[in-house]
């Protein structure tokens, strides 16, 4: 006996399988991110007074990103609905417009890492700190440059919102007066362990739906051909995962760059 | 098929780690941070990458089951004709896909903790073997403990929702009488399961999370007892009057009550906070949640295994030891338990390396003996006790293997029982039925006056009667 309703929708429910079973889906991914949301507000109720950090973002990418995948959130809906009024063509075009603000949104999120992992906090033996980005650390020269500035205490490098416009000199110091160096890897502090945490599992997610909208786009398109019903419900299932996905960047926006 | 290549896999990986050097994740069940952190081996690691395999396998069998009792009840059947086990399935998977994902949450940054050296559940001045550890510290060792019991506690109702359903099944069947309080049941373990997120925090009453957030926890804990009794009570209610076929599913099913009872009345103090201070993280503890689990799940799940077996191969197990699997069972599993509920009132912890042997042997002027001499010497009645309950199982394993070539031949419907799942063929084929089937009414219909058997079928159609309804005539 063949499984029904896996196209058309049982009548008292309303809908078709595989959406209940993405509705379900989601509903467990809530729970994933709501465990680290509320880590988060945990772990920042808990941070010692003036320890959280403010401003360490990089604004313009991070706002870049958030509008890459707004776009993206309508194209999906484009291509579902090019599929529905059976206009193949168009639905290409849309669910690789989709795929591409994806694959843009992962390259401008790992040029904010490469800036986070090459911004250096170095503790000098006089009790400074020097804070900035790494110009040059070679091994073989006993300096390192780094395009930043001094400050007297940690204290200072906490809230950065008031400090946009503190020029940045060009800092060269002596190995032998470093006693630690770090750079902001999610190591560095518990606001950058969740940034990198929440943020390197929703990029997880975007990896996933561009495998998932890249397979729908190619070869998988093929079932257009035999069953546009069920492929249009696809469109219609994995468009849902997508805009989960931009759902939970519309958080981790506010959460991690504006507050 | 996914759900379960993902659990083989996870699997395979945890029992890897068993033989990498280091050996396997040493943090206990629970891999409390920094313990698990800090113990140089990367069996921790094996463990959280084996732990999201299997949440994800859990994940994507508890959507399958619940999209399939959603959508694929067949006609005529109603929320409220499904058999009480559905529903205590339904519910048990709503909780694993809820409650699940902030264990993965937890486990993601634990990993974190492991491989990328952050702090998640690392306070600021954490010392390990005596060394200031190398961390920026700041984070939050209860973080991992809320979390984890997030998870921990609707696992508990994992454990025991699917066993209650059996027993309910076994229990309708073999009284011949319709279950007393169905309604109730189903609301019971709706609430249950939306009330079980809700008590977790009753694993950290030691933690020193403060008393107010214990006083929170402590009233729904007493409050989730309430349809938790409620179940059993109309299990119980059940028996009376009903025509008892006693059989081995019926002998499992009914020493599941009381040992259920057992299990949950003992833990009516743990809920409590002022005694739970006292009886935490002792024997007491061990006693009461093997009570819940073992002769509860385990005797839950051994009924379900007699009860479908001639589903599954057309063919009963032997009764004869089914019956002896049975009463070994019974008496061993009380003799291993029931002296650890002394032995915990006495004092007696539990996790310690020696069984205790230094801590009541020391003594201290003018106190009370750490542990008397006899709640020792139980530990040596415990292990007896335990190993024949080892050995009680092999004429279940027998039975098992030899039952599926030599047991008796039975047809569809040996117990004569009013569910769909017996009225396919055995076994059933892909879709379950040959052909479409229609619901025409509630699971439990045994004894229905008038009916030719003593059970009807969900299947049988109504009758239509043409005969006018009789005039009832008064005697004056």
């Amino acid at each position: 006996m063949d499984i029904p309703y896996t196209v058309e929708p049982r009548p008292d429910t309303g809908i078709y399988n595989a959406k209940v079973g993405i509705w379900l889906f989601l509903a467990s991914e809530v729970m994933l991110f709501g465990g680290l949301f509320s880590a988060y507000v945990l772990l920042r109720v808990g941070a010692d007074p003036g320890t959280w950090p403010h401003g360490w973002q990089n604004m313009t990418l991070g706002t870049i990103n958030t509008i890459v995948l707004a776009i993206s959130a309508i194209t999906t809906l484009m291509a579902w609905v090019s599929c529905k009024v059976g206009q193949f063509g168009k639905f290409r075009f849309f669910h690789a417009c989709t795929l591409l603000l994806g694959l843009t949104f992962l390259g401008i999120k790992s040029v904010e890492y490469y800036q986070h992992l090459n911004h250096y906090e170095i503790k000098l033996s006089d009790g400074r700190i020097a804070d900035g980005d790494m110009v040059s650390n070679d091994s073989a020269q006993d300096y390192v440059v780094i395009h930043g500035r001094y400050v007297t205490s940690e204290m200072d490098l906490y809230d950065l919102r008031a400090q946009k416009n503190i020029p940045d000199d060009e800092i060269k110091i002596p190995r032998s007066q470093i006693s630690s160096m770090e750079d902001y890897g999610p190591w560095h502090n518990d606001y950058l362990a969740l940034y990198f945490t929440m943020t390197g599992l929703h990029a997880l997610h975007i990896c996933a739906g561009c495998l998932v909208i890249g397979f729908l786009w190619g070869p998988g398109s093929k079932m257009w051909k035999t069953d546009p019903e069920r492929f249009t419900n696809r469109i219609e299932v994995s468009g849902l995962f997508w805009h989960f996905v931009d759902l939970v960047w519309i958080f981790l926006f506010p959460v991690l760059y504006l507050t | 098929m996914a759900s379960y290549q993902a659990y083989f896999l996870g699997g395979i990986i945890m029992f890897v780690s068993f033989f990498i050097p280091g050996g396997a994740a040493q943090a206990g069940w629970t891999s409390y941070s920094p313990l698990a952190t800090s113990i140089p081996t990367h069996g921790q690691l094996f463990w959280i990458i084996g732990m999201v395999l299997l949440i994800s396998s859990s994940l994507l069998g508890a959507v399958n089951f619940i999209a399939t009792i959603i959508q694929l009840r067949a006609p005529g059947m109603t929320w409220m004709r499904m058999p009480f086990f559905v529903w205590a399935q339904f519910v048990t998977a709503f909780l694993l896909l809820l409650a699940f994902p902030p264990l993965e949450a937890a486990s993601v940054m634990q990993l974190m903790d492991n491989v990328a050296h952050t702090s998640f559940f690392l306070p600021t001045g954490l010392a390990t073997g005596g060394n200031l550890a190398h961390i920026s510290g700041g984070g939050s060792p209860l973080l991992w403990q809320h979390l984890f019991w997030f998870l921990g506690h609707p696992e508990v109702y994992v454990l025991i929702l699917p066993a209650m359903g059996i027993v309910c099944e076994i229990i309708a069947c073999n009284t011949r009488k319709p279950i007393w309080g169905y309604k109730s049941l189903v609301y019971s373990v709706l609430l249950i399961g939306f009330l079980s997120f809700i008590v977790w925090a009753h694993h950290m009453y030691l933690t020193g999370m403060g008393t107010k957030i214990s006083a929170f926890f402590q009233a729904t804990t007493m409050i989730i007892s309430i349809p938790s009794v409620i179940i059993l009570t109309c299990l119980f209610i059940s028996l009376w009057g009903g025509s008892i076929r006693i059989n081995t599913p019926m002998l499992f099913a009914l020493a599941f009550l009381p040992m259920f009872g057992i299990g949950g009345l003992t833990g009516l103090p743990l809920g409590f906070n002022a005694s739970d201070l006292y009886l935490h993280d002792t024997y007491y503890v061990i006693a009461h949640f093997h009570y819940v689990v073992a002769p509860g799940t385990i005797f839950g799940l051994f009924a379900g295994i007699y009860f479908w077996f001639p589903k599954m191969t057309g063919r009963k197990m032997n009764e004869f030891w089914g019956s002896v699997h049975f009463w070994t069972s019974l008496i061993f599993m009380n003799l291993v338990f029931m002296p650890m509920f002394v032995q915990g009132i006495k004092g007696m912890l539990r996790r310690m390396a020696d069984g205790g042997a230094n801590y009541s042997a020391a003594r201290v002027p003018g106190a009370i003996d750490a542990l008397p001499g006899y709640v020792m010497d139980l530990h040596h009645w415990i292990l007896v006790a335990a190993v024949c309950l080892g050995i009680s199982q092999i004429p279940f394993i027998i039975n098992l293997f030899w039952s599926m070539k030599h047991g008796e031949k039975v047809g569809d419907n040996p117990w004569e029982a009013t569910t769909v799942d017996w009225q396919t063929p055995t076994p059933p084929p892909h879709g379950n039925f040959a052909e479409p089937i229609q619901i025409y009414r509630g699971p439990y219909e045994y004894s229905a006056p008038g009916h030719a058997t003593d059970f009807t079928p969900q299947t049988e159609p109504e009758v239509v009667t043409t005969v006018p309804p009789t005039v009832p005539t008064h005697a004056h």
